[in-house]
């Protein structure tokens, strides 16, 4: 396993998810769990993946996903679990 | 699994709190650089910080990415070099030579500061580190990057005060050395009393003797963190402030912890210790005033400042020991005037004075740190102000540092500006009062009763 973590931030809009799993898909990025919730009009949503098969850097992924959520006009960001698990887990 | 609340919480703290991580400092011995030749041990020490730090940036930088935390500064702590230069220096000018590699070699690696043009005189100097201490105007003058420290004391060989009162000299010849920038060199020149081998922070970071060959010491940061989490603790009881101390300093020494296992894997270098100070920075909300005035004072310097300091400090190295594997340097809270925003309002109103400051670093990590002083302030008088805060660390079994910057030209009611993370200061009153016959007396203070545990 090599697990990242996305966060998606941003205003509420048709396809969001779609273009970030299929953007995964791509990549050959697996999903392992989506949570998601929309706090006043907000977006906000996080995904834990496993990018152990990926057929890209961690480097790139990260770049191209932030770019894509320009495009869509959120914001994602992208960041290997452990700063999560080290904070959170003892 | 994860949830998202503690996502959000991580994220929170690094987008808006202003989590981050101070320094990466890589710690490299030059002993092995030594050489009669000046020119041989100039090349020598080039060749061997260039060897392991040339990817130290760039591996930083890899690391905030993936992390998605920032890692703000990327710098470099060696040998004391009045040990590494005392085969090759015979003049104060020889060791200019190697204040100027030092910072070629910064700049060529692209750390921001580099440490340790320094001497370890507690109890006496040899020729060449007094040659170095005399050489610390020029070189300070003639670099950028590199910083320089001395150690004049400790708890196991008392005070030396020939080292005290020579110190106060070169403080003042640096300030005239550098008073084209406001004095800028006293801001790259700390003197210690019980200075740590392994401390990450500038300026008074340098590899001790004691530790290996290369080594990697991380800083952390994070008061802002701390600030917002006690706002949701207004009005609660001691046992609750502590509480969210404590638990708000483990979760950012773990992001710490984490960042120096990472660089250490990845740069092939050992990992030294995690340094759990609470390092301030000018912006605002990113202030360890900030955090003793949200505990409960009006202004910091009010009566009560330094029992909240003590009660912070302690807490935050409660939390954040667990944390880390190996926690060493400083660790503490600093109390730096220049760079953090709510000391620098609470001098300006009038709040914060010299001698507050002076009692809060009996209870914090360090010292007299960033202070801006009246440029006519006599040699004497600064080395009575590092006399005073050696005698702290002596009796206190602590490290105890005098940076203050007497600024040429510049009077109470003016402002300093240094720039950058080193900030901007209103210049202090000092006390007017002699004490040129006490630091001029020549010797040494003998060691405290309680370091004789043998």
């Amino acid at each position: 396993m090599d697990k990242i973590i996305i966060t998606v931030v941003g205003k509420d809009t048709v396809g969001i998810i779609a273009k970030v799993c299929t953007y995964l898909a791509e990549k050959k990025v697996n999903i392992l769990d989506i949570s998601q919730t929309i706090v006043q009009e907000y977006f906000n949503m996080m995904m834990i993946a496993d990018m152990e098969h990926a057929d890209a850097s961690f480097a790139q992924i990260s770049e191209e996903l932030e770019k894509l959520g320009e495009e869509i006009g959120v914001r994602i960001k992208c960041q290997r679990e452990e700063i999560f698990t080290k904070m959170h887990r003892i | 699994m994860l949830n998202m609340f503690e996502v959000i919480e991580t994220n929170n703290m690094i987008e808006h709190e202003k989590l981050d991580v101070r320094t990466i400092t890589m710690g490299i011995s030059l002993l092995d650089c030594c050489d009669a030749n000046l020119d041989e041990l100039n090349r020598k020490i080039y060749e061997k910080i260039t060897s392991y730090a040339k990817d130290l940036v760039k591996t930083g930088e890899e690391i905030a990415r993936d992390f998605g935390v920032p890692i703000v500064n990327k710098r470099i702590s060696v040998t004391p070099i009045a040990l590494v230069g005392g085969c090759a220096c015979k003049t104060p000018e020889d060791f200019v030579t190697i204040a100027k590699t030092l910072d070629r070699v910064a700049k060529e690696v692209g750390v921001n500061f580099i440490g340790g043009y320094s001497a370890l005189v507690s109890k006496g100097m040899t020729t060449a580190e007094e040659n170095l201490i005399r050489s610390i105007p020029q070189a300070l003058a003639q670099t950028e990057r590199v910083c320089s420290s001395v150690n004049v004391g400790s708890t196991k060989t008392g005070l030396n005060m020939d080292a005290v009162n020579l110190m106060g000299q070169i403080v003042r010849e640096t300030a005239e050395a550098t008073k084209e920038n406001d004095s800028l060199g006293c801001a790259k020149l700390v003197v210690f009393c019980n200075a740590p081998d392994d401390n990450p922070f500038m300026a008074g970071a340098f590899h001790g003797v004691t530790e290996a060959d290369a080594i990697i010491n991380v800083g952390v940061s994070g008061p802002g963190v701390v600030k917002v989490a006690l706002e949701k603790a207004r009005g609660a009881n001691f046992e609750v402030l502590c509480e969210t101390i404590k638990k708000t300093a483990f979760k950012i020494t773990r992001v710490g912890q984490l960042v120096a296992q990472e660089a250490s894997k990845r740069l092939g270098v050992p990992f030294g210790i995690i340094d759990l100070s609470l390092a301030p920075t000018p912006a605002v909300g990113d202030s360890v005033a900030e955090i003793l005035e949200e505990i409960g004072l009006e202004r910091v310097g009010a009566p009560g400042t330094t029992a909240a300091l003590a009660m912070l400090n302690d807490q935050v190295k409660k939390g954040g020991v667990m944390a880390s594997s190996y926690v060493g340097g400083l660790s503490g809270a600093f109390i730096p005037v220049s760079e953090d925003q709510g000391m620098i309002d609470a001098v300006s109103l009038g709040a914060l004075t010299i001698e507050k400051l002076e009692a809060m670093t009996c209870v914090c990590s360090v010292g007299l740190d960033m202070i801006a002083i009246p440029g006519d302030t006599p040699a004497t008088t600064i080395s009575g102000i590092i006399a005073d805060e050696a005698a702290i660390g002596m009796i206190n079994q602590k490290t105890t540092a005098v940076r203050v910057i007497p600024v040429i030209g510049k009077s109470v009611g003016d402002t300093v500006e240094f720039g950058g993370l080193l900030g901007y200061a209103p210049v202090m009153p000092v006390n007017r009062y002699s004490c040129e016959k006490f630091v001029t007396r020549g010797g040494r203070i003998p060691a405290p009763i309680h370091s004789f545990k043998n």
